[in-house]
């Protein structure tokens, strides 16, 4: 019963988060629905008994993620969006193909067996499942190659975006210095 | 004790409010977010899965789609910038350079 | 003891003259180009003669030797093979020899005209043709001589191309030829599928069983009908012989080689060469007979009328080349090509006479023009004298002995073909004389400077002043059908006057070969061909058969000659002369000494005298029949409905759907990211869609 309740208050945020996101008209709003939105995830995720993977998700996506995209609009000074129409196709064909499939697989998954079965973990003090020490063996072992993969993989995107967003005349001031 | 479906549904749904986004914004930086929006369904629907099978390959998942979700704001939000400083605006219907 | 006589050499020497002359010849000065095209084809000739020497001595006749296999279609096959028997040997003889002599004179005679080289070059094509033709021993390998020597006559009548009059008698006679090709590949399809060969002995060989089909219409006499339609194109008679005035436009020396010596002669050899196929159909021999017998009287009486040297002798040669159809017609075959020979020697010369007459009046070709000529051009003059007469069938000239054996043998056929033969002799000779009449005779009546050329000659310091002047002046601008400025009339050179020279006596004495019998020679020639056309005629019915091949004393056929009927003979013989004399005594009271004559008779019978003068206006009328109906539909429905309408909206509508298409699909590379997220969404739904489907089913 907990469960359900706790479920559909943050299953309910998450979602009006979402449309709030779509319905605002200045990024920084977006913006700011954005990390309700993580937020609420978050607590789906204890719900599913992933302590890491919350814990995880407020720091890494709500607590950097977003303040990079909060500082990117400040910087940029992003105003309200004007009306202009680009693309008719999006309008006339993505959205309601979109709403159409996500409907057929809402019922799919109502009306599924396999998807029926009942799951969900009483987060406690000595769950062992999703705590940080199980998902580290995880990672150190048996992912030991995508990890430093993906260390390497957040340099080269550290290098790139500081390239990419750096102003010309910088580059070639550091270029006639070094 | 709730079942699977009811998680995956509220994935679908974040995954599908993620796509209207990208599809009906203009502003570049709100359809980068709703990348991020449809990320964090695919989130979800990891965990999930990864409950119902007891098994935590789905949250290391989860954790490497996060780091990798960091790694492409980053360099998305530095390509956003340069673009905004040759052209100016944040209109995605202007950047179209690449029409025929 | 087999001898290898290289048949194959014959006429591929012409064709190395050809290609040597057309591919190198716009580089050669005019010498070179002269000297490589008479020596390739006086090597044919000579090589002709050694053949001929050789003859004799040959163990089997015909001679077929084989140089290539050609083509092989399951039992079908046919081979690059010549062959050679007596019938080819004189066919052989008579155009390589006219032929190099043509030769020699277009020497002098295109000395000034343009496109020298190109000239000799088709002229070496056409013998390479011509000789091809003469020398096949299939069917198919005739035909490939039949088209080129089609195709040399088309480029050497539109030799001056850039006349429209000249471009359109090339295009009629290669036109009307086709439909005369028509029928003959046609019959050659027929002879195909019942014999399974073209071989000329292999189909002989399985005709020979067939007796004479006298009732109706079978198979051979379709055949042979056919034959003649093609033979009537090429060698224009009834009705396919419209483009050889025309073909007049040709500078004179093809005249004289193409459309009076060999070419129209090929389908007179064509109707010999097949006569086992002939004398089983005799309902198609009559037909050939028919056509032979009206065209000879029908050309002769337009020949009357007309004014252009030319076409006076294009129109004779129409009317005789039908009366070697109506000797082939009852199956005198060998007094067919006798006259055929004749014919090649005196018109030959009198076309190359006339190409004389007209260099020296500098290009007028109106006879009316002319007159008076005897004095000046001394050589031209008796040459063509000596043509006329022979044409015209006076003893002891050529065409005397050839034209009586063919009267002679349409009398016995029916007294109705030795008829129209008689009034068409005496017609031709009628015409005949008044061209001489008109041209040797009575006052100049040309453009004035161009008479009393001597003084002017003196002038110019290259002519002596004598009747003969020999030397040319220079090189005017080529004027088409050789009217040259240089005044005076003045003889031709004597690389022009030789060849008439040889000519006039080959007129003169080539009929001795062949008289006959009731006036006591041998005639040697009839005795030469008759093993070619003896020994094939059908039996009548099946003892004959039996009895052997050799016909009944009843039947006429080469080579054997009744006593009894001498006295006959030679009555008839004295006929036909007592004809030619009256028409030389018409021309005569006509031409020279009441010269206000004709004109009132023209007024007189005006009628009659503007439908010959207009040619029957046949030519009109198939402009009408044929010529503008077929012109309007290739225009609208074959150009304008099927080309533009079908064809190519066809290719233009796929090129502007596919333009349309793209079109449309370019707005999706639109640089819209949000539209391309739009694709990429609809995608995604329809496979997932999909996915779904599956799953759930």
């Amino acid at each position: 019963m907990l469960h359900l309740v706790l479920f559909s208050v943050f299953a309910l945020v998450c979602i009006a988060g979402a449309v709030n996101l779509l319905v605002q008209r200045h990024p920084i709003n977006s913006a700011l629905s954005l990390v309700v939105v993580m937020g609420s995830l978050a607590a789906e995720y204890l719900l599913l008994g992933a302590e890491f993977v919350a814990a995880v998700q407020v720091i890494v996506y709500a607590g950097a993620i977003m303040v990079l995209f909060v500082f990117v609009i400040m910087l940029l000074n992003a105003g309200e969006e004007e009306r202009t129409y680009g693309s008719r196709v999006s309008w006339l064909l993505g959205i309601p193909g979109v709403l159409a499939v996500t409907v057929i697989i809402c019922w799919a998954l109502l009306r599924s067996e396999q998807a029926s079965v009942a799951l969900g973990v009483i987060p406690g003090l000595h769950n062992t499942f999703g705590d940080a020490k199980s998902i580290s063996q995880l990672l150190f072992h048996e992912f030991l190659l995508p990890f430093e993969v993906t260390s390497i993989l957040v340099l080269i995107a550290i290098m790139g975006a500081v390239v990419l967003a750096a102003r010309p005349e910088a580059v070639r001031e550091s270029k006639r210095e070094g | 004790m709730l079942p699977l479906s009811y998680y995956l549904v509220l994935s679908a749904v974040l995954f599908a409010c993620g796509v209207t986004g990208f599809l009906i914004k203009r502003n570049i930086i709100t359809i980068f977010m709703s990348i991020e929006l449809m990320l964090n369904g695919v989130n979800l629907s990891f965990v999930a899965f990864a409950a119902k099978w007891h098994q935590l390959s789905g949250h290391v998942f989860v954790f490497f789609v996060m780091v990798v979700a960091a790694a492409e704001a980053a360099v998305g939000l530095a390509i956003i910038i340069a673009l905004f400083r040759t052209r100016e605006t944040l209109n995605i219907d202007q950047v179209n350079l690449l029409k025929l | 003891m087999t001898r290898n006589l290289h048949l194959w050499l014959i006429p591929l020497l012409p064709l190395a003259g050809a290609a040597i002359n057309g591919l190198l010849g716009k580089r050669f000065s005019r010498t070179v180009v002269a000297t490589v095209a008479n020596v390739f084809c006086g090597a044919a000739f000579v090589m002709s003669v050694w053949v001929a020497a050789k003859f004799s001595s040959l163990p089997t006749l015909p001679y077929v030797e084989t140089v290539a296999s050609w083509l092989r279609s399951g039992n079908f096959s046919i081979d690059y093979s010549f062959s050679l028997d007596q019938l080819s040997l004189v066919m052989l003889l008579v155009v390589s020899g006219v032929g190099f002599l043509i030769h020699i004179y277009s020497i002098g005679y295109m000395w000034e005209e343009g496109g020298y080289y190109r000239f000799f070059s088709y002229l070496n094509l056409f013998m390479f043709f011509m000789l091809t033709l003469v020398l096949a021993s299939n069917y198919l390998l005739m035909f490939v001589g039949w088209e080129g020597v089609g195709l040399a006559s088309y480029l050497l009548i539109g030799f001056f191309f850039l006349r429209d009059s000249a471009a359109a008698a090339g295009k009629k006679a290669f036109i009307v030829n086709r439909i005369g090709d028509c029928g003959f590949l046609i019959a050659l399809f027929l002879i195909i599928q019942r014999f399974g060969t073209l071989d000329f002995e292999r189909v002989f060989d399985a005709v020979k069983p067939y007796a004479a089909e006298t009732s109706g219409v079978g198979f051979l006499t379709a055949i042979a009908i056919l034959l003649m339609v093609g033979a009537a194109g090429k060698s224009a008679q009834i009705p396919l012989y419209v483009w050889l005035p025309d073909a007049m436009e040709g500078p004179t020396p093809v005249s004289a080689l193409i459309h009076a010596a060999t070419m129209v002669t090929a389908g007179v050899y064509m109707v010999a060469r097949s006569h086992v196929i002939f004398e089983r159909a005799p309902s198609a021999l009559m037909v050939v007979a028919i056509i032979g017998a009206l065209t000879a009287f029908f050309a002769a009486t337009i020949g009357i009328a007309q004014t252009d040297i030319k076409k006076v002798l294009a129109y004779s040669t129409i009317s005789q080349l039908g009366y070697m159809f109506l000797a082939c017609g009852v199956a005198a075959f060998s007094a067919g090509i006798f006259h055929l020979m004749t014919h090649a020697f005196f018109k030959g010369l009198l076309f190359l006479a006339a190409g004389s007459v007209i260099h020296a009046v500098g290009g007028e070709q109106d006879m009316r023009k002319m007159g008076g000529l005897r004095k000046e051009i001394p050589v031209t003059f008796w040459t063509m004298t000596i043509a006329t007469f022979a044409i015209a069938g006076i003893p002891p000239l050529a065409g005397f002995f050839s034209k009586d054996e063919i009267l002679w043998r349409a009398y016995q056929a029916s007294w109705a073909y030795w008829l129209v033969g008689l009034a068409t002799a005496f017609i031709t000779s009628f015409y005949m004389f008044r061209l001489w009449f008109m041209t040797f005779f009575g006052e100049y009546r040309g453009a004035a400077g161009a008479s009393h050329g001597h003084e002017e000659h003196a002038g110019h310091g290259t002519h002596p002043g004598r009747d003969e002047s020999l030397a040319r002046t220079g090189a005017p601008p080529p004027h088409s059908q050789h009217a040259h400025g240089h005044g005076g009339i003045h003889e031709s050179p004597w690389v022009m006057l030789g060849p008439l020279v040889v000519l006039a006596v080959l007129s003169f004495v080539g009929g001795w070969i062949g008289i006959p019998g009731s006036l006591g020679g041998g005639n040697h020639f009839d005795k030469f061909l008759g093993p070619v056309f003896r020994a094939t005629t059908p039996a009548v019915n099946a003892e004959h058969a039996q009895a052997g091949e050799s016909a009944p004393p009843e039947q006429t056929t080469e080579g054997t000659e009744p006593q009894t009927e001498h006295s006959t003979e030679i009555m008839f013989t004295g006929i036909s002369v007592a004809a030619g004399l009256l028409g030389l005594f018409l021309a005569w009271l006509l031409y020279h000494r009441r010269p206000e004559l004709p004109g009132r008779i023209a007024a007189s019978a005006h009628a009659l005298y503007i439908a010959v003068a207009n040619k029957y206006w046949i030519d009109e009328v198939y402009a009408a029949i044929f010529v503008k109906p077929l012109i309007g539909i290739s225009g609208f429905v074959f150009w304008r409905g099927i080309d533009q309408g079908v064809i190519d909206a066809t290719l233009d509508g796929s090129a502007d759907g596919a333009r349309e298409l793209s079109d449309n699909l370019r707005h999706m590379q639109s640089g819209n990211v949000r539209s391309y997220a739009g694709w990429v969404a609809i995608g995604a739904t329809a496979v997932i869609a999909y996915m779904v489907w599956v799953g759930t089913r």
